[in-house]
């Protein structure tokens, strides 16, 4: 209401806008284009498809966009694109921004409401942006008794340690960004550190009630650290392997959980409790100890913690996929070209949507069943908050370190017997190797 | 006269089962409230040891309006749309009582077809509250569907009382002498039919909340109130009902026409918290079937409310009412000069009688067990402060 002037006319509006665009028209032909020109006198220009890339050539190429999917192809075969792009942050980002606005809608539909509806006029669909605006204009309150150091740090670690499991998912084969031997480990590892974040962002917090919700992340997570592990192990035994890529590959003949439907059950029900949401948000519970941890979080402080737990989301659910869902395996739907005789005609707009080099049926199939299986698992996560109460710690405590770490090992051997009996792993009946 | 010191004697004895204020390092002091999204307009100080509570101790107040000192200084009907402030959500069971009561004093009787309304009135506005009540109970439990649910199914009885009332929330339905206005043409079907939708309803509640194994597990064997505490520390409404006590002012001292209407009156033996949420929602089915039959009753024609001067005076005296509300027994004592203004009227409320429980369960519980038996006690701050 307040923004607009009481003054304000649409004409002054548009005038100031034009009067700027010929400043800055003005700016590119007297400074920017000779700066431009005098420094490609001196730089070797790189050689793309056999020619020199003078700007001459680039201009062509803004004309022709055909001429510039060698670049694109050389762009993505860089290691900064995959860690940046795809399938590293910006790729895991977009599906956190997708999940945020699928959970608003679902559970607004099993809630008989209509969830986000006005932000972007077509369902909502900038609601996600304007929150992210709106909490980016925030103030950062910082308590005065606070730790400030690590209180600006954590949120900082909590977003890099989730893109650092991210980093570590198979989307497709060689489609990742850190293709670890120990790959399986190494994630184990680095959800370790979630525990001590949490714990130190609480206790730099300086108040009571984020303190309690440290300690009730700590409990949380390492009561169910150890199901965790325990119900990636058989998955190892079988794929002989801790690289996560590979693990996929064994894959190729029979998913896991169809030998160990158990394990799965456990690894998502410790999923829930890793990333805690309902029913394992204790750390957060609001009738009790108003946000847990998160209590003193404000403006961006708390979108980072939540940006970063929505990338842990993706990650767990990409590591699910993975160790139990066959990866990237699915039928191929992808045509061999995307439009059949595209690449052998003439015509330069067909020649284009083509995508010579650029275009690999199989591994394009293997991005689409890897993303579908992973939006299956989230929705999974993501139901459970629309038909769950809160549990108590001590239930929780009890389930973590009781039931599931025996469901974990009746799992184990079940597959230790099928191994023993030669069904299945290496030499026997169903074997992929 | 023995017998009734020895009570009171164990009652206080009860309620000092605290621990001390020490100056131990282990204990950590939490204030609950006003600021705290699990309170209400309320606030209690526990000490935790732990995870468990070893002192807990209720500050009401924080919206005390002084409602009867106000009634001394208007007449009988200008109280009426400030006595239903408490409670704006049951607003047509804390003025039932305040009718009853000025119609004692004053000497008459309401028309059978007002009875029939204002308990009609009473009934669907008892559904609305439980239902803002259970709506609060499931966000508390953070389940958050048993919070839309009840809140948009509320909606629709909403709807019902603005047709007979007039009004969405605050009706000022009930006055002395009747009701305010007749029942609407077809308010009888419309009625019926969105009563059985919310029967239906009442199931799917059952299944997503009421047998989750999650929920059972919550509040099942969580602050158990025995009968024998109960009665002593003088619990009322759904909570003594949970306790095992069959005890509902509809049946033990009826008024209007609920002598005429069949009814069971609910109640469990447990007492945990799960038992207090339970009979809430017994208590809705009831009061279904109370509505089926009251339509059915309903004489066809007749006055709704008995004329009266606007500045009525009462005579000479006291009087004593109390109805069944939805939190339970709520009464009212009204001393008369003679004049149309009330001398003194004093507001009893099941909610303050109920907070009384609240230290007693909390001490000893742990900390995720607070929401439960907070708000299992049917306990609404701003009318135990009045």
């Amino acid at each position: 209401m307040g923004s607009i002037t009481p003054d304000f006319r649409f004409g002054n509006f548009v005038g100031s806008i034009i009067q700027l665009v010929l400043v800055i028209l003005a700016l590119v032909t007297l400074l920017i284009l000779p700066i431009i020109f005098f420094t490609l006198f001196f730089i070797p220009l790189p050689v793309i498809d056999g020619q020199v890339l003078t700007p001459y050539l680039f201009f062509s190429m803004v004309v022709d966009p055909a001429r510039t999917l060698p670049i694109v192809q050389f762009l993505m075969h860089t290691d900064l694109f995959r860690a940046a792009v795809f399938p590293g942050f910006a790729f895991a980002a977009l599906i956190a921004a997708l999940t945020i606005y699928v959970e608003r809608k679902l559970l607004a539909k099993m809630q008989l409401r209509v969830g986000p509806l006005y932000a972007g006029k077509i369902e909502g669909i900038f609601q996600l942006l304007a929150d992210g605006l709106k909490l980016i204009a925030k103030e950062i309150i910082v308590p005065s008794g606070a730790d400030k150091p690590i209180f600006w740090l954590a949120p900082i670690m909590f977003i890099s340690t989730s893109a650092a499991v991210v980093s570590l998912i198979p989307v497709a084969s060689g489609w990742v960004v850190a293709d670890v031997n120990v790959g399986l480990i190494a994630a184990f590892a680095i959800f370790g550190f979630f525990p001590l974040i949490t714990l130190l962002f609480s206790w730099a917090s300086n108040s009571k009630y984020p303190f309690i919700g440290g300690l009730r992340a700590l409990h949380q997570m390492i009561a169910f650290e150890i199901p965790f592990f325990l119900s990636a192990l058989p998955v190892v035994i079988l794929s002989g392997s801790l690289n996560l890529s590979d693990i996929a590959r064994s894959q190729n003949l029979f998913w896991y959980i169809f030998v160990m439907p158990i394990n799965a059950f456990v690894f998502y029900i410790s999923s829930l409790a890793e990333l805690e949401r309902i029913p394992f948000d204790l750390p957060e519970a609001e009738s009790e100890i108003v946000a847990g941890w998160l209590t003193e979080t404000s403006g961006m402080i708390f979108g980072l913690i939540q940006l970063g737990s929505y990338l842990k989301l993706y990650a767990l659910c990409g590591l699910f996929v993975v160790l139990f869902l066959g990866g990237w395996y699915g039928p191929q739907i992808f045509p061999p070209e995307l439009i059949p005789g595209a690449s052998a005609s003439n015509i330069p707009l067909l020649k284009i949507f083509a995508l010579d080099g650029l275009y690999n049926p199989i591994t394009v199939n293997s991005i689409f069943w890897f993303t579908t299986k992973t939006f299956v698992i989230i929705l999974l996560m993501l139901i459970t908050r629309g038909i769950n109460p809160r549990i108590r710690i001590d239930i929780l405590l009890h389930t973590g370190w009781y039931k599931l770490i025996v469901l974990t090992f009746i799992n184990l051997f079940i597959v230790l017997i099928l191994i023993y009996s030669g069904i299945l792993g290496p030499g026997g009946v169903i074997s992929s190797k | 006269m023995s017998s009734l010191e020895e009570k009171i004697n164990e009652a206080k004895d009860l309620s000092i089962q605290i621990v001390k204020d020490t100056d131990d390092d282990r204990l950590m002091t939490l204030s609950v409230g006003p600021q705290h999204p699990g309170s209400g307009h309320f606030r209690f100080v526990i000490k935790l040891d732990g995870d468990y509570i070893v002192y807990a101790d209720p500050d009401p107040g924080y919206v005390h309006r002084g409602h009867e000192k106000m009634c001394e200084y208007r007449n009988y009907f200008q109280n009426i749309p400030h006595l239903e402030r408490p409670v704006i959500h049951d607003s047509c069971n804390i003025t039932y009582s305040y009718s009853l009561a000025v119609e004692d004093l004053i000497g008459i009787t309401v028309p059978r077809r007002g009875q029939f309304i204002r308990a009609i009135a009473s009934e669907l506005n008892r559904l609305v509250y439980t239902l803002y009540w259970l709506a609060i109970y499931g966000i508390f439990l953070g389940h958050s569907t048993m919070f839309m649910w009840p809140a948009g199914d509320r909606e629709l009885l909403i709807d019902l009382l603005e047709r007979l009332t007039g009004h969405r929330v605050t009706h000022a339905f009930n006055i002395p002498g009747g009701v305010r206005n007749d029942m609407p043409i077809n308010f009888k079907e419309k009625c019926l039919t969105q009563v059985n939708y919310f029967e239906k309803r009442l199931k799917e509640y059952e299944h997503i909340f009421y047998n989750n194994p999650l929920m059972r597990q919550r509040t099942e064997g969580v602050g158990i109130l025995s009968k024998e505490d109960a009665i002593k520390l003088g619990v009322t409404g759904s909570v003594l009902r949970a306790s095992g006590v069959p005890y509902d002012i509809r049946k033990v001292e009826p008024y209007d026409v609920y002598d005429e209407i069949d009814f069971n009156v609910q109640y469990m033996k447990t007492g945990d918290s799960f038992a207090r949420a339970y009979v809430p929602l017994l208590d809705m089915r009831e009061s279904c079937h109370i509505i089926r039959q009251l339509l059915d009753r309903t004489p066809e024609s007749g006055d709704v409310r008995e004329k009266l001067l606007s500045n009525v005076k009462g005579s000479p005296g006291e009087s004593f009412k109390r109805i069944e509300s939805g939190r339970g027994a709520l009464s009212y004592h009204i001393v008369s000069d003679g004049t149309s203004r009330p001398y003194r009227v004093k507001i009893s409320v099941g909610s303050f009688r109920n907070l009384l429980a609240l230290p007693f369960l909390l001490v000893g519980s742990k900390l995720g067990d607070m929401p439960p038996i907070y708000w299992s006690l049917n306990y609404w701050p701003v009318e135990a402060d009045r």
